[in-house]
């Protein structure tokens, strides 16, 4: 199923990330996937080589978790692959009845585990979704006709609602639009006013958005993410919230009802919510619950 | 060695809007400049446009004698609404940045040929693409300007207007946008269709 069926259908569109492995052995996210994420979101979102550290393929990764009765989406990045590579990629991902994509231009090379790689940047967000428009209109890039029927996806891309130059964001998010984006998930969102404004901008563009939430683990995640996570910014209140309940914190209570607070605070203003748990995928439930968000009838 | 190469004469005829001023750059040897096309069409230019003066020079890659060369034209560079520039992608960039609330357009598109290259000392690169983008772009380059080389706008790595993968260079995109802003031509960031870059352009045909 794709996911913009769901947008569609008016329902809160509910997502979580999950990072495959640095190897193989995917029981440890299958496990929690179907424990904490199976009943509580609608698909699970995939990454493409996280922050540039190697790890297993997204596009494989998906497919176990669809065969597991799971939605994946597939994140794409442009930094590995050129468009001879995301193309076929994305034709693989149809061959394997993967349906929902996230069509990102990716993390440099240096910022990973392989920081003497080349990037390639071939194509960026914006040009991959066209890509993919595309194809589904039966060509690729080079105007050579695709065999047989073409696929169809949920083509979704993101965007930084908290970024320092938000403006220069709006303007990258309306050339995504007019490339062929269908839903927008967000950078991780701290700051509720700020949200809504930029959701007030963005509704002229009509395309469904998710607001994007990472889970705040402690006061040093928080600052790191200060110092070097763009578009990403905790306020100061925040960091103290978190400082002071020192034994809530340390069990990560205090991040989770911030996000829950953040949900109720932006939810009449977006379609949905994407979850980047980095690792807490088992404090999901709870952040949907003390959100009011109950779990999704299958 | 850089080649350049003549953008065709519509696209030039449609950056001549209003009063223009020309620049020519005849001084890197290790640029080729293809001086004679650039003459004919420069004179059809000044028979169906406004062109107030054409100067002729060299290495204006080097703003310090970018400045000094156009001294003493710069009560017609004041009336000028366009700047046409015919040079290297450089040449373009230093012109653009010196006249920051001017049109500069770039007529040449760069391409490079393997070996030594021209002595560009400065903070501005160009990367020889064969595609110069400077003209929607308010003069500073995309693909020298920005990490990624990417030509669709900013990607989401930027953090207090400093790039992702190198914290002392301004985001280029940042940088695109509020010289648009200043220009008031922020509708070229309102693509029509995506950009997608042909690296089957980067050599001479």
């Amino acid at each position: 199923m794709r996911i913009t069926e769901l947008f569609q259908r008016d329902e809160f569109v509910l997502t979580a990330e999950v990072g495959p492995p640095k190897g193989v052995e995917l029981d440890h996210l299958i496990k929690d996937a179907h424990e904490y994420l199976k009943t509580r979101v609608h698909a699970l979102n995939v990454t493409d080589n996280q922050s540039s550290v190697m790890r297993t393929g997204s596009l494989a990764t998906c497919k176990v978790l669809k065969d597991e009765g799971l939605l994946p989406i597939f994140q794409i990045t442009c930094r590995d692959r050129n468009r001879i590579a995301l193309q076929s990629d994305v034709l693989s991902a149809a061959l394997l009845g993967i349906e929902n994509l996230l069509l990102l231009t990716g993390d440099y090379t240096t910022l990973g585990d392989h920081p003497q790689a080349k990037p390639v940047f071939d194509l960026d967000s914006v040009s991959l979704i066209h890509a993919v428009k595309r194809l589904e209109e039966g060509f690729d890039l080079a105007g050579n006709a695709v065999d047989g029927a073409p696929p169809k996806f949920a083509k979704g891309a993101v965007v930084s609602p908290c970024s320092d130059s938000v403006d220069v964001q709006l303007a990258k998010m309306e050339a995504k639009v007019k490339a062929g984006c269908e839903y927008f998930q967000t950078q991780g969102v701290y700051e509720p006013e700020k949200f809504i404004k930029f959701m007030e901008q963005a509704k002229q563009f009509g395309v469904p958005v998710q607001l994007g939430l990472i889970i705040p683990k402690n006061v040093g995640m928080c600052r790191y993410m200060n110092a070097n996570v763009a578009g990403v910014h905790v306020p100061d209140d925040m960091i103290e919230e978190l400082k002071a309940d020192k034994e809530k914190t340390k069990a990560g209570d205090t991040g989770v009802e911030i996000c829950a607070r953040l949900i109720r605070e932006c939810k009449d203003y977006c379609q949905g919510v994407h979850i980047m748990s980095l690792g807490w995928e088992n404090r999901i439930p709870e952040i949907l619950d003390m959100a009011g968000i109950a779990p999704i009838a299958k | 060695m850089l080649i350049t190469q003549l953008k065709s004469k519509e696209s030039i005829e449609s950056l001549a809007v209003g009063k223009v001023v020309i620049i020519n750059c005849h001084g890197c040897k290790e640029v080729y400049f293809p001086e004679h096309q650039a003459d004919e069409l420069q004179k059809e230019l000044s028979d169906n446009k406004e062109v107030i003066q054409i100067i002729t020079t060299d290495y204006i890659c080097n703003p310090d004698n970018l400045k000094l060369q156009l001294k003493k034209h710069m009560d017609k560079i004041n009336l000028a609404d366009t700047i046409l520039v015919f040079s290297c992608g450089v040449g373009i960039q230093t012109v653009a940045a010196q006249f920051e609330d001017k049109k500069v357009y770039s007529c040449c598109d760069t391409y490079q040929l393997p070996g030594f290259q021209g002595v560009t000392p400065l903070n501005v690169d160009c990367g020889q693409c064969g595609e110069c983008y400077l003209n929607g772009t308010g003069g500073i380059c995309p693909i020298t300007a920005c990490s990624k080389s990417l030509i669709n706008g900013q990607c989401g790595g930027a953090k207090n207007g400093m790039c992702e993968v190198d914290k002392d260079m301004e985001c280029g995109w940042e940088r695109i946008y509020r010289k648009l802003e200043k220009l008031n031509k922020l509708d070229n960031m309102k693509y029509d269709a995506p950009k997608v870059r042909n690296f089957g352009n980067s050599k001479p045909e």
